[in-house]
């Protein structure tokens, strides 16, 4: 297999410039690990202020969820990256199912 | 570096094969193991059928009646139909996309030997106590009062060998994503090779949910556990959703396969490109999908309610509309062609009207309130064997026909394939046609017998004389095989002199680096397209350069044989036998050590060089 | 054509390490598929958690809301929400070929990872005394499935990186293991991944009751 090497005339540059980017990409990371704890905070804290209602804990904590685990897909998990398009594809085949599996047991199990 | 000069004795020809990850050997050893187990389901059909050849019979008792006939379903379709299937995939994706070999060529091994150490597990059952006795879906209604160890080799078996399954699924996925010869787009696939694609990905989201049963089904039957246990809070509902969350799509896993197996011939015998290719990619995918949306149609008596079983009812008869898609194509793909009745195309013709049986009872059993009346009886029995052998079955015949030269080198004996092929459809629509009367007249599924001058006494024995038609069928074949290989007459590329794709390029079998430079695919049928140009081979896309290929290795066989030994630990474990939980470690200390030496060597393969390529064309080739 | 087991310098280091040769790309995307199926797994696991939820034999078995506590879920869960973001500042190093920051970063990733998995037995010792039991109610069933699974997860994700550590600390880094850091660093974000569903779904829920 060809080995995919920077074919930059100036290999400092480039190293350059790769550290630079990697830098950069790393302060995204960065921030995006402090907006998770700012929604588990947020999720934490209306649970234990015990004046809302269920109905609007149980969803609102849900979205702040789902919301958190884009952040670890998309940024820790780098699927915003290029070259993730198959593993987006399989990834969100296999939230289908769970999402159906889920659905079916909090629906028809009980009869 | 040639495989077919040297003879090698028959210690190293075994050791070759427990250690091999080349996929066409992985694929012959799928071929033997699945093929004996079909043999071993085929044997518990006959005895199921000679006990209800007639009224008040006492061939065999109520509880080994109902050993034989779980034991039946679950071979059939674990340890018979996936492995065969896994067999001709081993046997043609990998060649059909122009790869040297599959993604995992170690994991492919270790696939195979996970699911061949689950099926001798679920087998030794009848040596040891008794066989699983709950039916092949064992409910947890069932299996909760199961007294015999019969249901613990059922969950341990299953586990084990659907590990391998699910190794197999990934594998062929990044097979197909990643190791395609240049030129081969996805919309330039075989649909044999789609079908495939769309088949590993059923079994990478439908194996999962199994698994996840068979854990709560082994925690409760072994660990104390009260998922099922309705006194303290279980449901056995919940075991029902998951085996048919797993079990609807495994159905499909099926019959796609057959579909692409199916696929290739009508297009090779009828020497025209396949009709609505598209639409065959389309209507596959969309028969995968649809597959995850329909399970609970198995529950529909349970009592979701009528909302759930109208939802699932309407999914389910949606299905026709892909399946029909492709009944059509290959009606198409014939007509107007040059058709050359071979075994392989005999069977194909013969399946379109046996499975559109099949598919229109399944719309039958799809009406919600209709069901009702065929739950339980012969009625579901014939449908899903119609679509099962129908489909499944013919297409595995067929391909083993077909893809013989392919993997063995040698062309079975045509005259013998096609009495196999007329005595076995002859005995399949004996046998199950008129089941579909027994159960409409109302005779349950499941039962060791039944009392006379309730009308079914002529159906049973119709139904009984059919199964032995196609057991000599595939006696047949059997002697078919062997006389092949004794008279072991070699044959070419293209022994079917109408092959379109880049399998039939090279030799048969294929030397064990496939390509000894990867082809340029041009289109649709790439070798078809060569022909036609007057070349008799694949333009090269490379130029003559070292190979990479993988070692062999044992530990695959040691992985499996670690669990299949933790397996009897874990079993024995609940009966206070003081052995059992050491053998519990023993089996998984070999099998994590195993799995350790493989992390900790490193295992760069090895490099096939051209200059031994340019010395073999010198004269090197015997 | 490049080797696998070629020595690399920082300026020959490629960009994606991850997917420099066919067997890296072949691994990257396999494991990206086993978590599809994974997915599967836990959304089964869910869904029968769901089912059972409070699900008891009598009125003496406790419930979700008299057993779940606030500060033990937080802390497990800002120990396992850090050593996400340890093991991508692993990740980094591994992208800049600086093999023993990597595997310093990696060593703190595990050591948080360690303290979760203590703190999770320290939570199901203390759940037991409470006689919410494994064998007591399908609700204990449940739940110690569900999150046994995850700790079973979070258990061998320890032993893998652990052993890939050990495994390479005389070699560094070349294209052979670090598609296996890669890889390893992904299952334990998807542990996490789960994790996050399991603090909202079975502690915080179940706290609202």
């Amino acid at each position: 297999m060809e080995n995919l090497r920077p074919n930059s005339a100036n290999p400092k540059a480039d190293l350059n410039y790769r550290r630079k980017k990697n830098a950069e990409e790393m302060r995204y990371q960065v921030v995006s690990f402090a907006l998770m704890i700012f929604l588990t905070l947020i999720a934490f804290a209306v649970v234990h202020f015990e004046g809302f209602s269920h109905w609007f804990v149980a969803p609102f904590i849900m979205l702040l969820a789902v919301v958190q685990v884009i952040f670890q897909l998309y940024y820790f998990m780098h699927m915003s990256h290029k070259g993730h398009e198959t593993p987006q594809l399989f990834l969100f085949s296999g939230l289908s199912v769970a999402l159906i599996t889920v659905l079916t047991f909090v629906t028809i199990t009980w009869i | 570096m040639s495989t077919y000069a040297h003879k090698k004795g028959f210690g190293a020809t075994i050791w070759d094969y427990l250690t091999t990850v080349d996929h066409k050997k992985i694929g012959i050893l799928y071929l033997m193991a699945g093929g004996f187990f079909f043999l071993v389901g085929g044997l518990e059909a006959l005895f199921i059928r000679v006990q209800l050849a007639v009224p008040n019979n006492d061939f065999v008792s109520a509880g080994l009646y109902n050993e034989i006939l779980t034991m039946h379903g679950t071979t059939m379709i674990f340890l018979a139909a996936m492995p065969l299937i896994f067999a001709f995939m081993n046997a043609a994706v990998p060649l059909q996309i122009g790869a040297r070999d599959v993604a995992f060529p170690f994991l492919n091994s270790l696939g195979f030997w996970l699911f061949f150490f689950g099926g001798v597990f679920l087998n030794c059952s009848w040596f040891l106590g008794g066989a699983p006795d709950a039916g092949w879906t064992s409910y947890a209604s069932l299996t909760m009062e199961a007294h015999t160890h019969g249901v613990d080799f059922y969950i341990l078996g299953l586990q084990i060998s659907g590990i391998g399954t699910l190794i197999g699924g990934i594998n062929f996925l990044v097979t197909i994503v990643n190791m395609r010869a240049p030129g081969m787009t996805y919309m330039r696939m075989p649909l044999f090779t789609w079908s495939s694609f769309v088949t590993s990905a059923l079994i990478l989201f439908a194996f999962p949910a199994l698994t996840v049963g068979l854990f709560l089904l082994m925690f409760d039957r072994l660990f104390g556990a009260n998922f099922f246990d309705v006194a303290a809070g279980g449901n056995t509902i919940i075991w029902e959703h998951l085996f048919w969350i797993f079990g609807h799509p495994e159905v499909y896993i099926l019959i796609l396969p057959a579909f692409g197996i199916f696929s290739e011939i009508f297009a090779t015998f009828s020497r025209k490109r396949l009709f609505g290719y598209s639409s065959m990619v389309f209507a596959t995918v969309l028969i995968g999908f649809l597959g995850f949306m329909v399970w609970a149609h198995h529950m529909f008596t349970v009592g979701m309610g009528p909302i759930a079983n109208a939802i699932f009812a309407v999914a389910t008869m949606a299905i026709a509309v892909p399946t029909g898609i492709k009944i059509f194509n290959w009606l198409f793909t014939m007509w107007g062609g040059n058709i050359k009745f071979t075994t392989p195309m005999l069977y194909a013709v013969a399946f379109i009207p046996s499975f559109v049986a099949g598919g229109v009872t399944g719309i039958m059993n799809a009406v919600a309130a209709a069901d009702y009346q065929y739950h339980d009886s012969y009625f579901v029995v014939a449908h899903f064997h119609y679509v099962i052998v129908g489909g499944v079955v013919l297409a595995l015949l067929a391909g083993t026909h077909y893809y013989w030269p392919k993997m063995f080198g040698t062309l079975l004996n045509e005259t013998l394939g096609k009495i196999t092929f007329w005595l076995f459809l002859i005995g399949f629509h004996l046998t199950f046609f008129i089941q579909h009367f027994l159960g409409l007249m109302g005779m349950p599924r499941r039962v060791f017998t039944y009392l006379p001058n309730q009308g079914w006494e002529t159906g049973n024995l119709i139904s009984s004389i059919g199964a032995f038609f196609m057991g000599i069928a595939v006696i047949i074949l059997l002697i078919n095989v062997v006389m092949t290989q004794v008279k072991n007459v070699r044959v070419g590329n293209d022994p079917w002199g109408d092959g379109r794709s880049l399998e039939w390029a090279i030799p048969s079998p294929p030397p064990f680096y496939n390509f000894k430079q990867l082809p340029l695919v041009r289109g649709l049928d790439p070798f078809w397209i060569e022909k036609m140009e007057g070349k008799t081979e694949m333009t090269p896309a490379e130029p003559l350069g070292d190979i990479h290929m993988p070692n062999p290795s044992f530990l695959p066989v040691t992985i499996s044989f670690g669990l299949f030994v933790a397996a009897f630990g874990a079993l024995y474990h609940v009966d206070g036998k003081d052995w059992a939980l050491p053998v519990l470690f023993v089996g998984m200390g070999i099998t994590l050590i195993s799995m350790l030496l493989r992390s900790v060597k490193d295992d760069h393969g090895f490099h096939i060089h051209k200059e031994d390529f340019e010395n073999e064309d010198k004269g090197g080739r015997a | 054509m490049a080797s696998v087991q070629e020595k690399f310098t920082e300026m020959t280091w490629p960009s994606s390490p991850e997917k420099a040769t066919l067997e890296a790309k072949n691994k990257f995307l396999g494991f990206w598929f086993f978590l599809g199926g994974e997915t599967v797994l836990f959304g089964s696991l869910f869904a029968t958690y769901l089912a059972l939820k409070d699900k008891v034999p009598d009125s003496s078995h406790p419930l979700a809301k008299d057993l779940y506590s606030m500060d033990l879920t937080f802390a497990a869960t800002m120990l396992l929400l850090t050593s996400s973001l340890t093991s991508v500042y692993a990740m980094y190093h591994m992208k800049n070929f600086n093999f023993q920051r990597m595997q310093a970063w990696l060593l703190i990733t595990v050591l948080l990872g360690a303290a979760f998995l203590g703190l999770e037995i320290y939570e199901f010792n203390h759940y037991v005394h409470e006689g919410h039991k494994f064998t007591s109610s399908a609700f204990g069933s449940a739940f110690y499935s569900l999150v046994g699974f995850h700790g079973g997860h979070v258990a061998f994700g320890l032993l893998w990186i652990l052993s890939l550590m050990v495994r390479n600390a005389k070699r560094g880094l070349d294209l052979y293991n670090a598609p296996k850091f890669y890889v390893a660093s992904l299952y334990w974000h998807f542990i996490d991944v789960v994790w996050v569903f399991i603090f909202t779904v079975v502690y915080l829920m179940g706290m609202v009751g």
